[in-house]
């Protein structure tokens, strides 16, 4: 492997990513599977980076799911999105952050469209002013909230509380970086680094002192692929190709995932449990799962956020292991207590990774 | 006859045309920016069809570039270029002016970057090396070994790396990639007979004189095993060797498959130098970036400048033997251009 022909490609892919005064587009589904990753998102920028970002209560899902599932149409999705525009040129904003890497496609994908297309734009104009008589701008910059992290990834390191190293053998940890594939697979040259050889969550887990597993699938998709997980026949080829990946990662011994897509997170942690149901195997080190966090997680244990402030708790696959590697304090009483110190349950465990 | 040509490039167009214009009588100045003549036919150890060693090639077009009325300039580039009634007057990046009656642009082609096609790890995984590579490891004599210096138990020839596809901007074919994708498993079959070798092509277009003929011998005789399907992709095993996945369109099966080393059989794309000088001299370019020529079945060797001849493959990807041919032709037109005016 030599690491000057990745650096040669990422010198390819730099986009532009704004700097400051934010509009974001929270996801649907992170917000039930990792409801503190969001929240995480807005405190490194605000209380870290002393970036202003505006979380606005009227926006919506962007209909990516239903889009992608052949539920809703090309021009419903463009009204939608256009709508959120209107939103952010209101609030008096141009640049947006978004959480989600499916709604990043669909932005990228519109506003695209538009430039190619520009009669779909003026149509969408003309609709939603009639509609509800709201106009808007195209965003001046759109960046998905990981590349927001990426371009501070610097201002981060130097507030770092842990390094991702092991520190029972002093090496750096070994982490599998996966972006999902509506981030750069769609437009490489809208994801850093490309859609190739990714830069944006291999850059931050090297500031951080961590090093990137190059494994053979590490490009393929987690499996989510809408109509392999919506349709329930189908889920068989969904849990198969993240058993793919496993498999292929195995043998690298990774401490951790990390991801940047919602359903990346959720099959890449979930499958694990549904794979221990089924097989009895697990790919983790001594008989565990692999932890798989969020890039917000993992830049908020490096900061020295609370585990469980983090919502590390809401993962199927325990995160002790590693933060045990990391020397991360936690209380192991606290990890299912919510907020208000009141007991919120605890997923289930497949017999073979208790 | 008193009448001076200039060609730009001293490959294998620049020299055999100027050999035969300098046999005709005229005076030939060859500009080349490298500081050795020949081109890359230097970096070549056998030429298809009939695995002659390009060392002979390079001897004859030694010999043709010391025919009495050349003068050879290496290491020299041209830095201008202007009109004037008789003709031209280029001046070198040295200072020094070249009047020419007539000029032939012969800057050859430069091999596609493989690095482009991201998605087969080219410079980045140990063990994925272009057809140029191989050619230069075949040359110099020492074992073809994985990086760790293993004996490769599996080989795997790329077609079509830079070549008839959209995503990196070429939808033109090379022409010689497929032929020399054949001539280079034949070699490293004779050399390493123990190897699996298999060949990921498109569809294989051998259409010159006994191209197909090694194609066959390939199969029979080699034992190389010839899949019909594009890669999709390459990565790297713990282990350092590839994993590569195609489809085999034969079969209609997805494809995965271990192997030691791949050779990526990387096609043809216009030079910088041809790009530089075509800007400098004010001729058109086709829509790939090559020199356009005015009529494909009649005037190959025109460009869209009166007095300016456009030689071997700044034109279009061709061969040695075709390149030889179209600057044969090439002088023929400056010649007869010459009387005529």
């Amino acid at each position: 492997m030599k690491a000057e022909g990745k650096r040669n490609i990422w010198r390819e892919y730099q986009k532009e990513i704004a700097c400051d005064h934010f509009y974001y587009q929270r996801s649907c589904i992170r917000q039930n599977f990792f409801p503190a990753s969001e929240k995480t998102f807005l405190k490194i920028l605000r209380d870290e980076l002393g970036k202003d970002i505006y979380d606005d209560p009227l926006h919506t899902t962007c209909t990516g799911i239903g889009y992608h599932t052949d539920v809703v149409p090309f021009d419903t999705i463009q009204a939608v999105v256009a709508r959120h525009f209107a939103l952010m040129t209101e609030a008096g904003y141009k640049n947006m952050a978004i959480s989600c890497v499916t709604s990043f496609g669909i932005y990228s994908e519109i506003t695209e469209t538009w430039k190619e297309f520009p009669e779909e734009l003026e149509k969408v104009r003309k609709s939603l002013k009639k509609a509800i008589g709201k106009e808007f701008e195209v965003p001046a910059n759109i960046a998905h909230a990981s590349d927001i992290i990426y371009k501070f990834k610097g201002e981060i390191a130097e507030k770092q509380q842990f390094e991702l190293i092991n520190k029972q053998t002093g090496k750096p940890l070994k982490i599998v970086e996966h972006i999902g594939c509506h981030y750069s697979k769609m437009f490489p040259s809208k994801g850093v680094g490309g859609a190739e050889f990714p830069h944006v969550l291999s850059g931050m887990i090297e500031e951080w002192g961590g090093e990137v597993v190059d494994y053979p699938e590490r490009r393929h998709c987690c499996g989510f692929g809408f109509r392999q997980y919506m349709v329930q026949s189908n889920r068989g080829y969904s849990l198969s190709n993240s058993k793919k990946k496993f498999e292929s990662m195995e043998p690298y011994m990774p401490d951790a995932i990390v991801a940047n897509c919602p359903g990346c997170n959720m099959f890449l942690d979930k499958w694990q449990y549904t794979l221990a149901e089924m097989q009895g195997k697990t790919y983790g080190q001594n008989g565990k799962g692999i932890p798989v966090l969020t890039y917000e997680e993992l830049a908020g244990l490096v900061l020295g956020y609370n585990p469980w402030d983090l919502g590390l708790q809401m993962h199927q696959i325990d995160c002790e292991p590693l933060l045990d590697k990391m020397k991360v304090p936690y209380n192991p009483e606290d990890k299912y207590l919510g907020a208000n110190k009141k007991y919120i349950g605890r997923p289930e465990v497949a017999a073979c990774l208790a | 006859m008193g009448k001076s040509i200039v060609t730009i490039g001293g490959g294998i167009a620049g020299i055999e045309a100027s050999g035969i214009l300098a046999e005709l009588g005229y005076a030939v100045s060859v500009i080349e920016k490298e500081p050795d003549f020949g081109g890359k036919l230097k970096n070549w150890d056998h030429l298809f069809p009939n695995m002659r060693k390009a060392e002979e090639i390079e001897d004859y077009l030694s010999r043709k570039g010391k025919t009495p009325g050349i003068t050879l300039f290496p290491n020299t580039t041209i830095a201008s270029f202007e009109n004037i009634k008789s003709g031209f007057v280029l001046k070198s990046n040295h200072g020094v002016s070249y009047s020419a009656h007539a000029v032939i642009v012969a800057t050859g082609f430069e091999v596609f970057s493989a690095e482009r096609k991201e998605e087969y790890g080219y410079k980045i995984y140990d063990n994925v090396i272009t057809s140029a590579d191989l050619e230069k490891r075949l040359k110099s004599g020492t074992p073809l070994t994985t990086l760790a210096g293993k004996t490769p138990q599996r080989i795997a020839f790329i077609h079509c790396v830079g070549s008839r596809d959209a995503k990196v901007g070429n939808t033109y074919c090379s022409k010689v990639c497929c032929v020399t994708g054949v001539k280079q498993a034949i070699e490293v079959n004779k050399l390493l007979p123990a190897t699996q070798i298999f060949n990921f092509y498109m569809d294989l277009r051998m259409h010159g004189l006994e191209h197909e003929e090694i194609y066959k011998t390939a199969q029979e005789k080699h034992n190389i095993q010839f899949i019909r399907g594009r890669l999709s992709e390459v990565s790297e095993n713990i282990d350092h060797s590839l994993l590569i996945k195609a489809e085999d369109t034969l079969s209609g099966r997805p494809l995965k498959m271990n192997v030691d080393l791949v050779v990526l059989l990387v096609g043809m794309e216009p030079g910088v130098g041809t790009t530089a000088i075509g800007k400098a001299c004010n001729i058109e370019f086709n829509q790939y970036g090559y020199l356009k020529i005015p009529d494909v079945h009649l005037a190959g060797n025109l460009t869209s400048r009166k007095g300016i001849f456009v030689a071997g493959s700044c034109s279009c990807p061709m061969s040695v033997k075709d390149t030889i041919e179209h600057a044969r032709s090439a002088a023929f037109e400056v010649h007869r251009y010459l009387i005529e005016n």
